[in-house]
């Protein structure tokens, strides 16, 4: 520990009772010292007059941090729920400010709050600072407990050890001392290249970094976590004791039909559609709608928007025939639907799993309109 | 007359001393620090053994519910918001008397706040603690609490800023950092001390760390006693604000008995009235265990009864009123309502709840019982067990007798419910205990501040 030389950091005074600390700091003012200060178990009334410190401005630092979390909780719910994913909730306009009121203000007290506890001891107190020279004194010790003290630091202008000495002893100080330190407390002797330090930086961003793998990776995998993953129902194409014949799914009853399953009966029988097949739609105003956009989604790409074989494709997909060829405008609306269920000779895909029925016959009433109005007359003709 | 006949005369100009028998500052400091420098007694080994078994019956309790599910607590559609709802409510009630105790009384100048304050303020910390943990089990899957929180997920949907569940998150977390942050404020000098005290080698490395090298300078308190009541100032409408928003979980629906615009003071109230019972539950305990007699002296208890009755009588004026608003408005069913709460499944809570809360309180008004220790603390459990009835009686009947007959469903708790509550007690009063031998559960440098001829007299000399 003695690596450095000793020097003189002050020297200190203890005082009985609180009366003479609030003279002696009286006097310490009168006599011109700047660089000292008052030490006491608790704050004494009447010392900040007699010291004559300047009033505290902390509170400048609330002010700001409190209404700068104000605003940001404000600018933040505004842009999230109007801005980033607007979200009308309650039918409630997207900016409901009256709503924000209560978390305004408990953002203005934690903003104030924390900001106000940092500043006042990183920035007013200079804290934490466990190596000041007047750490581990029999002063410190007595002013934690009950004493009264006043220090002088050796770096006043007035100081003089031999002068301000007898100056303190005078005031009636119970015991006046010198303090030394020594000059490593000034410089710290540790850096941020410590190997040390370094090491243990690594051992704990291995040892977090484990913890996040084993924990989000490894422990919610297992029970009970996994109890997303792992549910008391089967899934298809599993085995189950519970029935005869040992299978989980279920056929459907006999007889019935399950909901949007109705049965096509005439898949890959062209010949049949076109004969037995009729639209059962009305081409009311929203049928034609819900054509448009399925035919826009679906069809336009390679039938372009017209159905005239403007393919959108470039040639990268066989451009298929207009659809206001003859063939095509006379054909029956079973083509169609057969066409758009199973597809064409391997050249167009079946669009049974993105359609639905209905909607294919929508399409078909979007197609016939579009026929129309390029071919005027002959569609109600063929029909 | 005759001199001598008056009796003693009583000079009500002058205070009383806040400190019985005028101990000297070391002899405060001595007494304080006692718990933390003596080996404990065996008391206190029996009671950490009581509270250990408690948190033991939780901790199993919890086990069984993260594995099984919630579906282990009697909860069920209507009442979903049984027991830990009710405990939520509970411990963040008891958490409200800690600040109002160091902050509201701490800017009304009442300096007999001194020997309770930071007693009360740990207090808030540990019940916040209990209450937080119950939102987050009756999640079934805590790890998803994540969502309350405004963070940008891959789902790109951020939190419901109307929502006062929302609010609640907000709300409690902030009251915890600022609580938690005035805490350890007030405890920097007292953590100092200990360092200058203590010789255990250990002890002084954790003191030095925590007191960060506070050096009791002068230039330093004049900061230190502005942010204080800085601070004192933040929390204070802070309090009222966070049981009023923990008030309209329920307000804001519009369930029958929830649906008022009493709640929020009313709650308020309720927390001061359940924080006050549980302070002096634990005030009376630590000043027998550590005997601290001298400094919780019988006129804090006194003043502190005084305030339990005057809140006391809040929550009656609500009692009241609850059922008058529903009689008036002329529904029939929060009239229905209120005639269930009285007579219905329920009925024993409700009146064992208005017993405590409101009759049993009214013996304040006599002094001889506000100065006797051992029915005071017979009367703060009673208010701790009505308390916790009255959020009980007022979550579970709201939900099961709602507006459809057809959900009507009534509700029964299992051991479950009850071996979390147990726990909850348990984690509780745990960590009271570890508190009381491990920081001064008194705060010294206020104590001293409040001892006779502790400040200048300023005879002679002009004052600025």
């Amino acid at each position: 520990m003695s690596s450095g030389i000793r020097r003189l950091y002050g020297i200190t005074a203890l005082f009985d009772n609180p009366e003479k600390l609030l003279n002696a700091a009286r006097a310490v003012v009168k006599e011109g010292y700047k660089d000292y200060d008052s030490y006491s178990p608790y704050p004494i009334h009447g010392l900040d007059a007699a010291m004559k410190l300047k009033r505290s401005y902390i509170g400048v630092v609330t002010l700001v941090a409190g209404l700068t979390g104000a605003t940001l909780l404000v600018i933040f719910a505004w842009w999230t729920n109007s801005v980033d994913y607007p979200l009308v909730i309650g039918g409630k306009p997207l900016f409901a400010w009256p709503s924000y009121v209560p978390l305004t203000f408990e953002m203005t007290v934690l903003f104030g709050a924390v900001s106000t506890v940092t500043a006042l001891l990183a920035v007013w107190l200079g804290l934490p600072r466990n190596s000041h020279p007047l750490h581990e004194t029999e002063f410190m010790k007595k002013v934690a407990d009950d004493g009264f003290g006043i220090a002088i630091e050796s770096k006043d202008k007035k100081f003089d050890e031999k002068q301000t000495k007898e100056f303190l002893e005078n005031l009636g100080a119970e015991k006046v001392e010198l303090v030394y330190y020594e000059a490593r407390e000034l410089t710290l002797g540790e850096t941020v290249l410590d190997p040390k330090f370094i090491t243990a930086i690594v051992v704990v961003a291995l040892l977090s970094s484990a913890a996040t793998y084993l924990g989000l990776n490894q422990m919610l995998l297992i029970r009970p976590w996994s109890s997303l993953n792992v549910q008391a129902k089967v899934l298809p194409e599993t085995k189950s004791a519970f029935y005869p014949d040992g299978f989980a799914m279920r056929p459907p009853v006999k007889g019935t039909v399950a909901r949007g399953q109705m049965p096509y009966r005439y898949a890959n029988d062209l010949a049949g559609a076109e004969k037995y097949m009729q639209n059962p739609l009305l081409p009311t105003k929203h049928v034609m709608e819900v054509g448009k956009r399925d035919f826009n989604t679906y069809c336009s790409p390679c039938h372009g928007y017209f159905a005239d074989a403007d393919s959108r494709l470039q040639g990268q997909f066989p451009v298929p025939p207009s659809l206001h060829i003859d063939s095509l405008v006379t054909a029956p609306d079973g083509l169609y639907y057969e066409v758009i269920t199973n597809g064409y000779q391997g050249v167009m895909p079946s669009y049974a799993r993105q359609i639905p029925r209905d909607e294919r016959w929508a399409i078909i009433w979007y197609i016939r309109a579009l026929q129309q109005a390029q071919n005027p007359g002959e569609v109600a003709e063929a029909k | 007359m005759s001199e001598g006949s008056y009796g003693e005369v009583i000079d009500y100009t002058k205070a009383p001393p806040l400190l019985e028998g005028n101990p000297t500052l070391s002899k405060i400091d001595e007494s304080i620090a006692a718990p933390m420098e003596k080996f404990p007694s065996k008391k206190y080994f029996m009671a950490l053994s009581v509270t250990l078994t408690m948190l033991l019956i939780g901790a199993v309790a919890l086990g069984y519910t993260l594995y099984y599910g919630i579906g282990m607590w009697g909860n069920n559609i209507p009442v979903g918001w049984a027991f830990d709802i009710t405990n939520f409510v509970f411990w963040i009630g008891i958490g409200h008397a800690g600040t109002l105790i160091s902050a509201v009384l701490f800017l009304f100048r009442q300096r007999w706040r001194t020997a309770i304050a930071r007693f009360a303020e740990a207090m808030t910390i540990f019940a916040v603690m209990c209450a937080g943990l119950f939102p987050l089990i009756h999640l079934g899957r805590p790890w998803y609490a994540a969502f309350v929180f405004p963070i940008p997920t891959q789902h790109g949907v951020w939190i419901n800023w109307n929502s006062p569940l929302i609010w609640d998150v907000f709300a409690v977390s902030t009251y915890f950092t600022v609580s938690l942050m005035f805490w350890y404020i007030g405890l920097i000098p007292d953590l100092a001390t200990m360092r200058d005290r203590t010789t255990n080698w250990f002890k002084k490395k954790v003191y030095s760390i925590l007191s960060m090298g506070w050096r009791f300078s002068n230039r330093h308190w004049q900061q230190y006693e502005k942010v204080y009541v800085i601070l004192a100032g933040l929390a204070t409408p802070l309090v009222l604000s966070v049981h009023s928003i923990v008030s309209f979980d329920f307000a804001v629906s519009i369930l029958p008995g929830w649906h008022t615009t009493i709640f929020p003071p009313y709650f308020v109230a309720g927390a001061i009235f359940s924080g006050f019972g549980m302070v002096m539950t634990g005030l009376i305990i630590v000043r027998k265990v550590f005997n601290l007699e001298y400094i919780i002296t019988t006129d804090h208890l006194e003043k502190m009864a005084k305030v339990t009755l005057l809140v006391s009588m809040m929550v009656a004026y609500a009692y009241l009123m609850e059922p008058f608003i529903a009689w008036y408005s002329g529904d029939p069913v929060d009239w229905y309502l209120v005639l269930m709460r009285a007579t219905g499944h329920y009925a024993v809570g409700f009146w064992i709840m208005v017993t405590c809360n409101v009759f049993i309180p009214q013996l304040f008004w006599f002094k001889k019982i506000r100065r006797n220790v051992a029915v005071l603390f017979v009367i703060s459990l009673l208010i701790n067990v009505g308390m916790w009835l009255e959020r009980y009686i007022i979550i579970v009947t709201s939900l099961y007798r709602d507006f459809l007959p057809s959900s009507w469903h009534i509700y029964v708790p299992t051991i479950y419910d009850f071996g979390v509550l147990i726990g909850s007690f348990g984690l509780f009063f745990t960590l009271v205990l570890l508190f009381a031998r491990s920081l001064p559960v008194i705060s010294m440098s206020e104590v001293k501040g409040v001892a006779e001829s502790a400040h200048p007299t300023h005879i002679g000399v002009e004052h600025e």
